[in-house]
Parts: C-alpha cells; structure tokens; sequence
C-alpha cells in the first residue's frame, strides 16, 4: 500500500480512537439541532423553519466552529510529532516528507468529513423529519452547506499544517493558530465593515471589494453558500446585493482552490527542508 | 556495496560543528560499536546516514547512494532503533508493528514472528501506552527488524534493558551479521560492546578518534600492560636484577611490572631464559575502559595518533 494512504488511514484510526471525531461529531450535531429548531426564535417563533433558513443559521456557525476543530487537529500534527520524536522515527522509513503532509491532509480531511456530514446530516435529517415541508425548497441547498463546510475546514487543516511546520514548540503553534481563527473569523470582516463605514463605502470600488472578500476563506465559504444558492439567497439578507452576487460560482470554487492548495504547498515545501 | 562509507564528513549547527572530519566505513556483516560521551556527535553521525541531515563538508554514501535524497533511499532496507525510541501511545503493539511493516511494503505476516522474537507476543495487543521502558526498546527494535535490513543503526539499545533481554538483543545482533546485515551501534557500556561487537569507534567532541578492534585500539593507545609473575623464593633476587630494565616491584614469590606493549616479547624473553625460576606468569590487556578513559580524557587538544606519554598507574 502507497505510503501515503497508509498515513492517512493511520490517522483516521487514531482520530475515530481518540474520540475527536466522536466529540466533534456531537458538537457540530448538537449546534445544528439547536439552531435548526430554535433559530427562528429570535422572530417570535419556535418551530422548525424552511431548511433553508437552517443553511443560513448553519453557515454563520460553521464560520466559527469548522476553522476552530480543523485547526486543532492540525496546529500540532508535524511539530507534535517531532517533539514527541515519533517523526525522527518516520522520517528513516521509505517515505517523502511530501507524503507525510498529505497523508495527514487527506486523513483529517476525511475526518472532519464524516463529523460535518453525520453531525449536520443529523440535524438536517431530525429537521425533516419533525416537518416534511422543512424540505420543501429541496435539499440542494443543505448538500452545498455540507460540502462547503468540509471544504472550508480543509482550509484551516492547510493552514495549520503550515502553522505546524513553521514552530519549534506545540505551544507555539496552539498560540499562532488561535490568532489566525480569531483573524479570519472575526477580525478581517469586522476590520473590513469598519473600513466601510468610515469610508462611507467609497474607499473601495466594487471589483477591489470582491477580490478582498477572496483574500479570507470564510468570507468565501460565505458567498457560496449566501449568495450562491437562489433558495438561501431569499433568507439570507443577500437578495438586494447585486454586486456581490455577480462573483460567478467558478470563481469562488477556484478561490477556495488556492486557499487549500497554496498553504499545503507551502509547507510541503518548508518540511522538506526542516532539519530535525 | 559498501553499506557506510563518510568521507571527511561535517555537520554544523550554527556555528558550533557537531561532528567533523569524520572518515568511517561499515563493511556487511560487520559490528561495529560507537562510543563516546554524551555530545560526543554519536547521534549526529547516524542522523546522516540515515539522510536526516546532510553534511556540510565531505560526503556520506549509503550502499553507494546520497542518504540525503530520499528517491534514493527507497528499497534500501535500513533498520533504525532511535535512542529513547517513542511510539503513538493510542496504538497496540501489534498495530503499531503493522503500520510500520505497510511503510517498509512488508506484509503483516511477519509481525508476530518479530514480535514473538523479542518477547512481545504477550502484550501485543495492549496500547503502548501500557508499555514499560524496556517493552518500548523491544517493540522499537521489532521494527528496526522488519524487512530484514542491510543496514542496522541502533542508537544506545540497551539502555533500559535487564540482563536477560540484552543478551537476547546480542544474539539477534550476531544472527544478522552472520547474515551479512552491517550493524552500527551506539553505548555507554563498554563492558557489553568489548566481547559484542567486532569493531570499535570512539568519538569525542565531534571528532572520530579512532576506529578498530579492541587489539588497534590499545596498540594506539599505547597504555602499558602488567605481568605478573610467581618465582621460586629463593631466585627472586636473580629475577629482579634480570628484569630491572622493567622495573619489578614486589617481593618473595610475587612479582609485578608494567611494560609497553611493543616491550611485551622483551619480557618474555627474559623470562623464558631464566628457566625455572619463574614458575607461572600472567599477562593482564588493558581493558577498554581503560582504553576509552585514556583515548577521550588524556588526548584532548591533541591530534589523533599523537604519542602518549607513558603512564604507569
């Protein structure tokens, strides 16, 4: 067997062992059931809304919770290893460096994969179930959410591991990765509604703007899942924007791309030549 | 194929040189033992051979190919035993030996032979969390094992280690090399590596200071040997007066002096001319304590194969 796979079952096994995928799991299902029964409460009403509205109340928690549970699986995976020492070990065995880092890639990938897919299917799932017409705009909708989330929290797995790849303690890397969520979860947007506000809007004509919102992954996963699907679009305050819907779907697709693909290349690159 | 051969190799981290200047080669079926102190450069030097790290200066050749380029390491069957070897702790033994084994592109029909043959087949199935010291030091030479290695480097292996468990370690050791597998080993106890291994190299401050058996080692050294001798009590005048070159001490029926090695057959020759005289004689080799104490405290600052004065203890 390649030894590629072979990392990437090895760490999927140690992820389903060591209760990661089980607690992520129960998180990522306990908030969507949450929010997909009691989002509409804040408007009077308690009661399962249109699935749709779910994908928007999802969409804001997976800006927050996927970056987080991604970057804790993989803050610590190539630093760890070499603290603990098992990685002086693997690095004398017939195998790449590049191997290591996308075994692990594809081995937490797969990871947060099963814990977004059963954990939202879950709620999605117990959303249907309590209201047939919950689904009536289909389920298209709920698929991209999942999909996207999985793709968004592979961003952050590339991200760590290059977070990983660049520290000489754990601790470091746990600090540094905290920064970055913080950065790109909150700060960017806010940063950027500040610039707006105090600009009146003028500071940045609407192409700078589209190409800014690229430079952060959530902001990305966002417009795929706010503005991309017609059903969501309705609920999630992003119908009247019509220069933030012309970003084509292609585009943010390949945005997306870049955001997996440079941070893995990157520290493939800079493993390659760290010296243990 | 030569399975180690440096040139001149060097390794330097910042400014200070880890190893320097170090020429060795490891022949097939060979055991060779590396000693030295802590910061010596003993796990320097096996990081590059194994390709962890390449040389600054001279070169490193693994069966004649650069460790460091990794294309060129695949196939080339090293086994690695790591000092203070560490193992995923939510893995059993066995798991562990597996995962291993698929990276080497071995079957796992191996693993429980190779864990039977370092008497882990009991606790296979428990984590290695569980594990004991010595547990870990078999299971990490289970896998130095797998795949039948050419090659065998095995940074301080028996630290840790009860008696009994060292002596299985020897023997699987001297089975390898009977089949040709070159084996490298690091240790501070040169009581086991004197009677274990077949050649010795000794490492101090990053320079090697010199390679061979344990007969090279104290010819280079050039540490005095003491004969002992039993002499009839009413010769012991005619003995002393014979040897005085070599200075005898002692009186009555024993007597003791320290000779250089080369002036050893000098002695004998005496002796054996003296006839009955001397009634028995016992020749005592320095051992390689004493060979190491004398190689890596009283050579410092100078040159490898610089004399070293006479020092009769």
């Amino acid at each position: 067997m390649n030894a590629l796979i072979t990392i990437a079952a090895k760490e999927f096994r140690d992820g389903l062992r060591n209760r990661w995928a089980t607690s992520a799991t129960l998180v990522m299902a306990g908030l969507s059931l949450a929010l997909a029964f009691l989002g509409s409460a804040p408007t009077g009403h308690v009661g399962v809304p249109p699935l749709a509205v779910t994908v928007v109340s999802l969409a804001s928690l997976t800006v927050f919770l996927v970056p987080l549970i991604a970057l804790i699986l993989s803050h610590d995976a190539l630093v760890g290893e070499v603290e603990r020492g098992t990685m002086l070990l693997l690095l004398t065995y017939p195998v790449r460096r590049w191997q290591i880092v996308m075994g692990k890639f594809l081995g937490h990938s797969l990871l947060l994969g099963v814990a977004t897919t059963v954990g939202y299917g879950a709620a999605g799932c117990a959303a249907a179930l309590a209201t047939p017409d919950a689904v009536s705009g289909g389920w298209m909708p709920f698929a991209v959410l999942i999909v996207t989330s999985v793709a968004l929290g592979t961003v952050f797995l590339a991200l760590g591991y290059l977070i990983s790849s660049l520290v000489a303690e754990h601790a470091t890397a746990a600090g540094v990765a905290v920064v970055l969520w913080l950065c790109f979860a909150l700060l960017f947007d806010l940063g950027l509604l500040g610039f707006l506000a105090t600009t009146g809007g003028q500071g940045v004509s609407a192409t700078a703007f589209r190409w800014i919102l690229m430079l952060n992954p959530t902001d990305i996963f966002r417009l795929i899942n706010l503005t991309g699907v017609a059903e969501v679009r309705r609920y999630s305050g992003m119908a009247g924007l019509p220069a933030l819907a012309t970003i084509p779907l292609p585009t943010l697709v390949v945005a997306f791309a870049v955001w997996i693909g440079w941070p893995l290349v990157l520290t493939m690159a800079i493993f390659k030549r760290r010296p243990l | 194929m030569t399975p180690v051969t440096l040139s001149s190799a060097a390794k330097r981290y910042g400014t200070q040189w880890a190893v320097r200047g170090i020429d060795l080669s490891l022949m097939a079926g060979e055991r060779l033992a590396l000693l030295g102190h802590n910061g010596a450069g003993k796990t320097t030097l096996m990081k590059l051979i194994l390709g962890l790290i390449r040389p600054e200066e001279g070169s490193v050749r693994i069966f004649g190919r650069d460790p460091a380029h990794s294309r060129g390491m695949e196939g080339a069957a090293i086994g690695f035993l790591p000092e203070n070897v560490t193992f995923h702790n939510a893995m059993t033994g066995r798991e562990t030996l597996a995962f291993y084994a698929r990276l080497k592109r071995q079957s796992g029909a191996g693993c429980s032979d190779l864990l039977d043959r370092v008497g882990l087949a009991g606790a296979a199935d428990r984590r290695v969390a569980t594990y004991s010291k010595g547990m870990r030091q078999r299971l990490g030479l289970a896998q130095a094992l797998l795949g039948a290695p050419r090659l065998l480097l095995l940074d301080e292996p028996t630290t840790g280690l009860d008696q009994s468990l060292r002596q299985t370690f020897y023997d699987i050791l001297a089975d390898l090399a009977d089949n040709g597998t070159a084996v490298l080993l690091s240790s501070h106890l040169l009581s086991e590596v004197e009677t274990k291994t077949d050649r010795i190299a000794v490492m101090d401050r990053g320079r090697l200071l010199i390679a061979g058996t344990l007969a090279d080692l104290r010819t280079a050294v050039d540490l005095p040997l003491e004969v002992r001798l039993t002499v009839a009590r009413d010769r012991t005048q005619d003995v002393v007066r014979r040897l005085a070159p070599f200075h005898p001490a002692g009186d009555g029926e024993a007597l003791s002096l320290w000779c250089r090695p080369q002036d050893k057959m000098s002695v004998l020759r005496e002796v054996g001319a003296m006839g009955s005289a001397v009634i028995d004689i016992d020749i005592h080799q320095p051992g390689l304590d004493a060979v190491y104490a004398r190689l890596t405290g009283t050579t410092i600052g100078k040159p490898i194969g610089a004399p070293v004065a006479e020092q009769a203890s």
